[in-house]
């Protein structure tokens, strides 16, 4: 077997294993929440034959860890289980599944993080690669400056200016970014334009001084003397000599940034009023719907874990020792 | 050019003037001078030596001749002119022009001058194709008759390889190529050999050599080695903190150096001591085969250390000196073997020994810099052992490291410095004192003078020897150089993949007859006199182990 696959099935053993160690810690931190669902829907008044009934009927009155595995092992077979909300002391059984619930908030949050990231990352390498062609320019120190501020200003702020210029002042764009299941694609782009560039601010500063730290980290190097040497000019040096060592560095600031995109997006949500997964799970923390929570949360964590991995396969298979052997 | 009388060659038009070339870098907040107004002309097709300890300004002259300077330098004087250009005014695009094309420039590590992410064909052509010299298809078949003339295995494939793929030495002659590839009216060679084994040298000089003939290509060639210079170049150019110390050609330098400093670079090859022996053993590594993972790296190696005596371990890399080391110091314990000391054997693992036995044993690495943590300052390193073995404090503590600094020449002004602030023999030295504080009786010495200049390593080989005769202490001492085994040991053991060529008394191993692989090895050790290099190339046709070592079998291996 050629050694690049037997490290990358290696990292994705490892990758599993540790979304097994992540699942039960998230388990147990829920376990660890103050309050009850029980006690939140039936509220004060309800008699303690009634909340007994209820956790029953919801399985809350299993031992931990029974309830650890029904809840893994409905995963494995795609159930996240079905959520408490819906539910009343009345009886009435308007709950819905998980997956249901969460699907179309998902598919939300992965359109937003795809668009975001089609203009931010060619944005980054970029900005990142010129920075690095012409660094201690006039350029430089600006694409620097500007990044750098962008990143320093909270995300909803940023979000309330370019709504106040594109949205409001100059109505380019609109303010809310409103969608449902049957918006069409480019009317759903149309909407994102505003949070997509609020996202894009906010990671760009990350992975353009990445990408130029890696580049200028390499220069000192014998190998891009050399190709000095060789009468080649400062592109050629950068995007042929620097660049295809210098990926693994960046990749994994991307993976990162991506992964941010996916999971920690969810003021941005609140501010255009977006239906993506991060409100989703807010709102399920707020009224204790924990089937929604571990989901969303595991959720989360599948996705550090996958983009990371795939980082790591890419950092693998851009270094010629490991992809060409001796 | 006749290889044999290298004197006066008559050579064609001036290809390269420099006139009063100064050169600053950038150090401590202001400008220095790193090379202070020197001259110097190159006539087409001519080799010029330039010899220098580090430090001298050799690379960044080398440089300067294709106005060069590296970040943190600047051509600040003088003028540079090449084939009627001038390099100090003409602009970047014009020298971009001639770099790579009409001036070319072999780095003294290819393996960190090759860009890992390519292979070596792609970046033998770059130039070529850049330039627009020629197209693809021409430039690639050059390449691969280049690299059969460089003496290359495999020229038609070998380029297809990454620079991780082939060996040090292969690299080095791909390097030549690449260089040769543009047919360039000068080449820089710097070091172009330092980093190889003395071996695979003298191939690889013989090749280069065979190219600048071959194409008539002038040459400034840079190196810390007289023996090696003495072999390429037509004249020869001393230098000595970026001034010139003088210039002849090269016989007549080998013959007459005229200044003292020259004079002192020749005399530190004369360091010699008659070998002793004894009969009682200090220390012995008995029938000891070990691994790394499940690659056995030392088969059935015995050796024996006299007490009071110095051993040296002598091979290339990879035969396994350092490993030998290593399972001394019980860093890696063998699988099967042992090593006894005063009779008893010592536990396989480090972890098994007790603090005494750990404390006779010490060991000095070749790499002073990185064997000493960067923010303790000189009292701590050399404190710390005194305190560990000898569970002195306070006051006992300061007295040691005094004494200790006194030993190896240093004054006590230096225990308050970070090794940061000390010359690479001062750190070195610091080292020695770090073994001895421990007061033991064998110092293993890896390569401990391989990184300093020559006028250092006489020092620090003094002084080791010094100590050697105060405190009675036993030396295994591992090195690739010959000449540092001509001046510090007793006896001699070669190593050659792993396993033992012969043990015995210096003067008897370096007295004909030798087994073949020593014989290869001292015929390796450049000599300085005009025509060795023909000798030792000559002297190496048919040996059986040298046609094992000339690369074809041992370096290329089979792909897949």
């Amino acid at each position: 077997m050629h050694p690049v696959v037997s490290i990358m099935l290696q990292r994705l053993a490892l990758g599993l294993m540790t979304l097994f160690f992540v699942s039960i810690i998230i388990f147990m931190a829920i376990e660890m929440l103050p309050g009850d669902f029980t006690q939140a829907v039936l509220g004060q008044a309800a008699t303690e034959e009634t909340v007994a009934a209820f956790r029953r009927e919801l399985g809350l009155d299993q031992p931990a860890y029974i309830r650890y595995f029904d809840w893994v092992g409905g995963v494995l077979q795609g159930d996240f289980g079905t959520s408490f909300s819906g539910r009343a002391s009345s009886g009435v059984d308007r709950s819905r599944e998980v997956v249901d619930l969460i699907g179309p908030r998902l598919a939300n949050t992965l359109f937003l993080a795809g668009m975001t990231a089609v203009i931010a990352v060619p944005l980054a390498l970029l900005l990142g690669i010129t920075a690095a062609l012409w660094r201690g320019s006039l350029y430089d120190r600006a694409v620097n400056a500007t990044t750098l501020s962008t990143i320093s200003m909270p995300e909803f702020f940023v979000a309330y200016i370019l709504i106040l210029f594109l949205g409001s002042l100059y109505p380019v764009f609109p303010s809310l970014a409103n969608v449902s299941a049957d918006t069409p694609f480019w009317e759903r782009v149309y909407r994102c334009a505003l949070p997509a560039m609020t996202l894009t601010l906010v990671i760009v500063a990350h992975m353009m001084r990445m990408t130029r730290a890696a580049i200028i980290n390499l220069l000192a190097s014998p190998y891009i003397e050399m190709a000095r040497l060789k009468g080649l000019s400062a592109t050629r040096v950068i995007l042929f000599h620097a660049l295809p060592n210098a990926w693994a560095p960046i990749v994994n600031v991307i993976a990162f940034n991506l992964a941010y995109l996916i999971v920690g997006v969810v003021v941005v949500e609140v501010v255009f009023v977006y239906p993506g997964i991060g409100q989703l799970m807010v709102d399920a923390v707020t009224t204790r719907d924990i089937p929604v929570v571990q989901a969303c949360a595991l959720i989360f964590a599948a996705t550090y874990i996958l983009l990371n991995l795939l980082a790591d396969i890419i950092s693998i298979v851009t270094n010629p020792r490991l992809l060409h052997p001796r | 050019m006749s290889s044999d009388t290298p004197e006066h060659p008559q050579h064609g038009e001036v290809l390269l003037t420099m006139r009063g070339v100064v050169i600053d870098g950038f150090a401590d907040e202001r400008w220095h001078e790193i090379i202070r107004g020197v001259d110097l002309t190159l006539h087409k097709g001519e080799v010029l030596g330039l010899i220098g300890e580090s430090g001298a300004g050799k690379s960044t002259l080398g440089l300067a001749a294709m106005g060069f300077a590296r970040p943190g330098c600047r051509i600040s004087g003088g003028e540079i002119v090449f084939d009627g250009i001038d390099l100090v005014a003409a602009s970047e695009r014009r020298k971009q022009r001639l770099r790579g094309s009409r001036i070319a420039y072999v780095a003294q590590s290819a393996a960190a001058a090759f860009n890992p992410a390519h292979t070596l064909l792609e970046q033998t052509v770059e130039a070529t194709l850049r330039h627009g010299l020629r197209g693809r298809a021409e430039a690639e078949a050059d390449a691969r008759a280049l690299y059969a003339a460089m003496d290359l295995p495999d020229p038609e494939h070998i380029g297809d390889r990454f620079p991780h793929q082939v060996s040090g030495g292969q690299l080095q002659r791909a390097m030549t190529a690449m260089a040769m590839a543009a047919r360039p009216d000068l080449i820089i060679f710097d070091e172009p050999t330092t980093a190889l084994d003395v071996t695979t040298q003298v191939n690889v000089l013989a090749a280069m050599r065979r190219a600048i003939e071959q194409f008539d290509t002038a040459a400034i060639y840079i190196t810390h080695d007289l023996a090696v210079v003495a072999q390429m170049a037509d004249r020869i150019k001393v230098l000595r903190y970026g001034e010139e110390v003088e210039e002849a050609p090269t016989e007549e330098m080998l013959r007459a150096p005229k200044h003292p400093y020259t004079r002192s670079l020749w005399a530190v090859r004369s360091l010699q001591k008659p070998g002793q022996t004894s009969s009682d053993l200090v220390l012995e590594i008995d029938g000891v085969t070990a691994a790394y993972g499940t690659v056995d790296v030392l088969h059935d190696v015995s050796i024996g250390l006299p007490r009071g005596k110095t051993v040296a371990l002598v091979g290339e890399s990879g035969s396994g000196k350092s490993t030998a080391a290593r399972v001394v110091t019980g860093l890696l314990p063998p699988r099967r073997g042992e090593v006894r000391f005063d009779g008893t054997a010592l536990p396989a693992d480090l972890k098994g020994r007790t603090k005494e036995q750990k404390r006779r044993i010490q060991m000095i690495y070749q790499m002073a810099d990185t064997a000493m943590n960067p923010r303790q300052t000189v009292r701590e390193i050399i404190g710390r052992p005194i305190a560990f073995y000898h569970g002195l404090r306070g006051r006992e503590v300061e007295r040691r490291v005094e004494r200790l600094l006194e030993q190896i020449e240093l004054d006590g002004s230096f225990a308050d410095r970070l090794p940061g602030e000390l010359s690479g023999g001062q750190k070195q030295r610091i080292c020695i004192a770090r073994a001895l504080a421990a007061e033991p009786e064998v110092i293993i010495c890896d390569e401990v003078t391989s990184a300093l200049d020559q006028i250092v390593q006489e020092g620090i080989l003094k002084l080791l020897m010094r100590l050697q005769e105060d405190h009675g202490l036993s030396y295994i001492f591992i090195t690739h150089d010959i000449a540092t085994v001509e001046a510090i040991a007793d006896e001699v053991v070669v190593m050659l993949e792993g396993r033992v060529v012969e043990q015995g008394l210096k003067e008897e191993i370096f007295a004909p007859p030798h087994p073949e692989y020593t014989e290869l090895l001292l015929s390796s050790v450049p000599e300085m006199e005009a025509g060795w290099l023909e000798r030792a190339i000559a002297r190496r046709q048919g040996g059986a182990v040298a046609d094992r070592l000339a690369e074809g079998g041992r370096d290329l291996p089979s792909p897949g």
